[in-house]
Formats: C-alpha cells, structure tokens, sequence
C-alpha cells in the first residue's frame, strides 16, 4: 500500500504547511503593525511627549490633553459599567433560573450587544443620552439653555460603558463559574442567605473575572473612536475636561483626526506615529495583563475542580 | 456565629477547602449543642440589593430596546414627514432615480449637492465589496490557524500563539485604519499599479486583520470541543493525519466555524473606522474591487458631523443606522443560534 501512505504523508506535510502559513501571516502582519508604528513613533516618543499639550498647529508638542481625556473617559465609563455588568453577571449565574423566557432574552441581548455596530452606538448616544436625556434635563432644569444636550464627556462616557456592558457581563460570569460549588454550599450550611454568601464568598474569589472585565472594556474605551466622534470628542480644546459637560479630547480620536484631516500630513506624521504608539502601548499593556490575570484564574480552577 | 467571610488574602484552593471543612466540623458541633440563634439576621440593605440584581440585569435587554428605538426614532420622518418627502422617500432611496444631466435612471448618493440624491444601493454595495475582500481573507487565514493551532501546535507553541492572536484582537480599529492608510495602501499602489489609492481592496484587507482573531478564536474552541473518540475512531480506521482533520474534524466542528463566520460577518458589515479611514470614501458602484468605495457605516460617520439637526439628511442617516442594526442583529442572532445548537450536540452547558 505505499501509494496510499505517500498519499497520506503528502497530504500531511501539505496540511501541516499550509495551516503552518497561516498562522505565520497572522503572527507577521501584527509584527509588521507594531514594527512600523515603533520606528515611526518612537523618534517623537519622550516624558514631554507624554505631558505637553500640542502646539504648532499638532505638529510639535505633545499629547497630554489626549490622554487626560481619555483616561477621565475611561474613569466613568468604568464606574458606570462595572456595578451593572457584575450585577447583571451575578443574577445570571446565581439567582436565574437556566430555562426561564426571561433569563434567555437576557442572554440574547447580551450577545446581540456585542455586536452592535459602534457608528450605531454613536447614533444611539446622540439620540437617547444627548437628545433625549440631556435635552430632557436642560428643559427641565436649565430653562431651555443647552448645558447637557450636547456632546458632552459624561454622555461619551455612558454610550462606551453601554457598549463594554457585554465585556464585563461574560467576563464576570467566567470568573463565578470558576467558584467551587462547595464554596456556596458551606457557606450556606453555616446559616449565611444567599445574597450574604454571594457578597462575601463568592465575589471576592470571582475578583480575578471582574478584573478583567474591567481591564478589556477599559482597552475598547481607550481605543474605540466610532461612538465618541459625535457624543463629545474633539480635535482641540483650550482646556481640559474638568465637568462633565465639557468635550475632552481622546487618543483614538486624535489618532484619526491627525490621519485624515491634518492640512499638512507629511508635518503631522512624527506626531501621528507617536500618538499611535502610546495608543497602541496602552492596549498591549492592557490586554496582556487581563491575560495573565485570566490565565491565572483558570490555572486556579483546574487546580479546584480536583 | 459570624457569616462566613471569605480569605480575601491569595491562598490555594485546595487549603481554602481543608479550611472550609474544619470550619463545618466545628459548625455542626457547636449547632448539634442547643442554641438559640444560628446567628444575627442579614442588614435589611440585602433586601433591597437582592432585588435590584434583577432590575439591573434587565439593563442589558434595555439597553438593546432603546438602542434600536432611539435611531429608529431618529429614522421615522423618513416615513411619515412630509417635509421629508420633498427631498427624499424611501421609494426614491431604493429604486433607480432619473437625475437632470443623466444619460439615464440610476442609483447615486449625493446628498450634498444642489439637488440631493439619497440612492442607498452604492453604499450596500460599497459595504458588500469591502466585506466580501475582508471574509475572502480571514476565513482561510483564522480558520487555517485555528486548526494550525489546535491540531499541530506544541503546549508551548499554543501558549505563546494564542495570546498573540488575542492581542491583534485588541488592537484599536482606528490604528488599523491608520495602517492601511499610510502603510498598506501605499504599498499595493505600489505594487499593483493602481490608480486609486484608497479602495475596496485596501480597506478589505485591513478589515481581514480586525476579524481574523475573532474567527480564530471560535473555530478553535470549535475544533477543540469536538469528542477525542471522532479522532480515534478515524485514526483507528486506518485515516492519515490530514484526513482525520479535514474529513472528520472540520465537519464536526463546522457548526462552530459557520457561527465564527458569521460573527466575522457581522463585525465586517458594522466596522466604522477602517473603512472610514482607508476606502476612499468615494460612493462609486462598479464590479472594480480597485476603486474607491463608500460603505454604509463610513456614510454615517463621515456625514453626520455636518447635517441640519431633523432635516432630510438626518433622518435618512439614522435611517442608514437602522438598517445596519437590523442587518447585523440578525446576522449575530444566527451566529449565536449556531454557537448554542453547536453547544448543545456536543454535550456543553450554556
């Protein structure tokens, strides 16, 4: 039969090169990514960088104001996010009943969240939350004057913690599908209810899943740039966002504003190419830590489950 | 006796148990004595804290409510105003329109000129170019991976592979959209002699890079729930490696893929900054994978910014927001249908 085990190692060695490839064009096209933008961004990159504000039309300077904006951003968009999606994690995974209407329309809208395009999210930040809302409190409370209905930090804020609610919610509930069973039960044998076994035994053993919830929405809020291009990013302001109803300006935001609408691009570039690289810096430090904290997590509970 | 507070210090699981265990031996010991109070009744705050979980859990289904009520508001006028339908009707949007200095009926989208023309058909297939280059891309590329990854990579390999992958994922899609405008289009101008340097296929490629991680990802949770006894049953019949995986292993595993694809597809269609950044924003209808292209979500961003709040062009863009609502919630609920059917033939819980 050596015609069919030629056939057989021929079809191996062609299967293995091929998927082989595959993975090495990945592995090379996000080389070539974060090559490129190092040895254009690095030039420009320095502490100053980092803490001016920009100057010169965005050519010279830094981008500080950016990166204040961003993490002001990120500040509410967290404290909106995280007590929802761990409530809404908690409910699902403790107290919902599996086969409940109710409980797989909750699931459904979660998946479905995630996929919602971001422009859609800008569009729904600009009709409920700045139009509706903010126009609603500035009737209500400001005579007619436009205070809150218009683009506005806490509005970007709350569309991005509407769009990371999904991040949160199934990282949560992978981190409390990591609590042994035996945890709740003896914990509920000693006289605890179950609200107090939930608050006091469950949640801090779930923390890790929290933390990286937290840490990969705070990633998609510092990079997203479609839902904040019409509910309160700005190219450049005077001051910084220091109410909630001021503009701020934002790192992706800058990122993209510098690349398609600079008046003279080949000036903006050493600028451009470093905003990037703080950009693209910050996300790689975020996504690698939530992975170690994930991966840490999950060596816990194969240890557990014994 | 105190409710049970968890050692919020790390220490291993197994000990945390052991520790458990005491506790419970002397619990029951101290309940089998006659007591009077098992302990002091919960703060009346639990209550209320209880309730709310449900409330707020129903935030997500709220937020998906509002979300498609509040641009389909936006979008209603395009129905019902008649202001609205001096300049534009959903009729007048969808079907060929005879502009004056046209040779003939067609479809255009030009709503910033003397006359505006509203046709959506450049922009759907603006959309469906840059998508089908993006899928044309990822799905070899994720898919081969996932069954490089799951099938032939070492532990060590995996470990190092995996992580990376994700981390593509996490690069914002706004520094994929600088990338291809400043590096890729440049370089396939270059290489292929073209004329526009922005087009379809640039931005189709850059679109691959925000997917392939996603396809990678759930094909290879796909091949690797699949039951070892496939594989041994295969093997034992006599099959070579490659045929094992690509008769047996990927069949089994397609349900998985199909909604890995699906997903992708969802995410191609909706994608805003990439294709806002890279495709030439041009609403050009030709066959040319090669020229400038406009896509609905890139409409939306690039046009909202200068409309006359509650005019025509407002409403029709929130219109266009509706549109790809509707169009990627329906692609991501038979995805998810997929995932869950996926789930269920092979034995895992949801």
């Amino acid at each position: 039969m050596a015609s069919r085990q030629w056939r057989g190692r021929v079809g191996d060695a062609a299967l293995v090169i091929s998927t082989g490839a595959a993975t090495l064009l990945v592995l090379v096209i996000l080389a070539i990514l974060v090559i490129d933008v190092v040895r254009g961004g690095s030039a420009r990159l320095s502490w100053g960088f980092l803490t001016k504000a920009p100057t010169e039309g965005m050519t010279a300077g830094g981008v500080f104001p950016a990166i204040f904006g961003t993490v002001a951003m990120v500040i509410l968009m967290t404290i909106a996010v995280v007590p929802a999606g761990v409530a809404t994690a908690i409910y699902l995974h403790e107290y919902a009943d599996r086969q409940a209407p109710l409980t797989r329309i909750i699931r459904i809208a979660v998946n479905n969240l995630a996929g919602v395009p971001s422009i859609v999210f800008g569009l729904f930040g600009l009709g409920f939350f700045i139009q509706f809302l903010g126009g609603g409190i500035d009737k209500l409370f400001f005579g007619g004057n436009k205070v809150l209905g218009q683009p506005a930090l806490i509005w970007a804020s709350l569309t991005m913690a509407v769009l990371t609610l999904p991040v949160v919610i199934v990282a949560t509930e992978e981190s409390l599908r990591t609590v042994p069973r035996e945890l709740r039960e003896a914990s509920l044998a000693l006289g605890a209810t179950k609200f107090q076994t939930v608050l006091n035994v469950v949640l801090p053993q779930a923390t890790p899943g929290i933390l990286t919830g937290t840490i990969l929405a705070i990633s998609r809020g510092a990079g997203e740039v479609a839902p904040i291009l019409f509910t309160g990013a700005a190219y450049y302001l005077p001051h910084l966002p220091w109410h909630p109803n001021n503009q701020f300006m934002h790192l992706g935001y800058h990122v993209y504003v510098l690349a398609t609408q600079s008046p003279d691009v080949d000036a903006a570039k050493p600028i451009l190419y470093s905003t990037v690289l703080v950009l693209l810096a910050v996300t790689f430090v975020l996504n690698l830590s939530a992975f170690v904290v994930r991966s840490r997590m999950r060596h816990r509970f194969a240890g557990a489950s014994a | 006796m105190r409710p049970l507070k968890a050692d919020s210090r790390a220490k291993p699981q197994v000990h945390l148990q052991q520790e458990l265990r005491d506790k419970v031996i002397v619990a029951a010991h101290a309940v089998a004595a006659p007591v009077k109070h098992i302990g002091k009744p919960p703060p009346a705050w639990h209550a209320f804290a209880e309730a709310s979980l449900r409330v707020v859990a129903m935030s997500a289904i709220a937020a998906v409510v509002l979300i498609f009520a509040f641009v389909a508001k936006e979008a209603l006028p395009l129905l019902f105003s008649s202001s609205v339908h001096k300049e534009v009707t959903l009729r007048t949007m969808w079907t060929a329109q005879q502009w004056p200095g046209y040779d003939a009926a067609d479809h255009i989208w030009q709503p910033v000129s003397e006359i505006p023309k509203y046709g959506i058909w450049p922009l759907i297939f603006g959309t469906f170019k840059v998508s089908i280059v993006a899928m044309l891309v990822a799905i070899p590329l994720g898919v081969g991976a996932a069954v490089y990854v799951s099938q032939y990579a070492s532990g060590r390999a995996r470990e190092i592979i995996k992580p990376t992958i994700e981390l593509l994922a996490g690069v914002p899609s706004v520094v994929l959209g600088f990338f291809a405008l400043m590096v890729m289009a440049t370089w396939l101008q270059s290489w292929l002699g073209l004329e526009s340097r922005l087009n379809a296929l640039v931005a189709g490629f850059a679109l691959s890079f925000a997917i392939i991680p996603l396809i990678f990802t759930i094909s290879e949770e796909a091949l690797g729930a699949v039951p070892r006894s496939y594989v041994e049953a295969s093997t034992a019949l006599g099959a070579a490696r490659w045929q094992t995986i690509v008769r047996v292993l990927v069949p089994a595993a397609s349900p998985g893929i199909a909604a890995a694809v699906a997903l992708g597809l969802g995410r191609a269609v909706g994608e805003t900054m990439i294709v806002l950044m890279a495709s030439g924003n041009a609403a050009i209808t030709s066959l040319s994978f090669v020229e400038s292209v406009r896509t609905l979500s890139a409409t939306i961003a690039a046009e909202l910014a200068e409309v006359v709040f509650g005019g025509a062009h407002y409403t029709v863009l929130f219109f266009l927001g509706t549109v790809l609502f509707v169009t990627t919630f329906g692609i991501n609920l038979l995805g998810d249908y997929a995932i869950v059917r996926m789930k269920k033939s092979l034995g895992v819980s949801t």
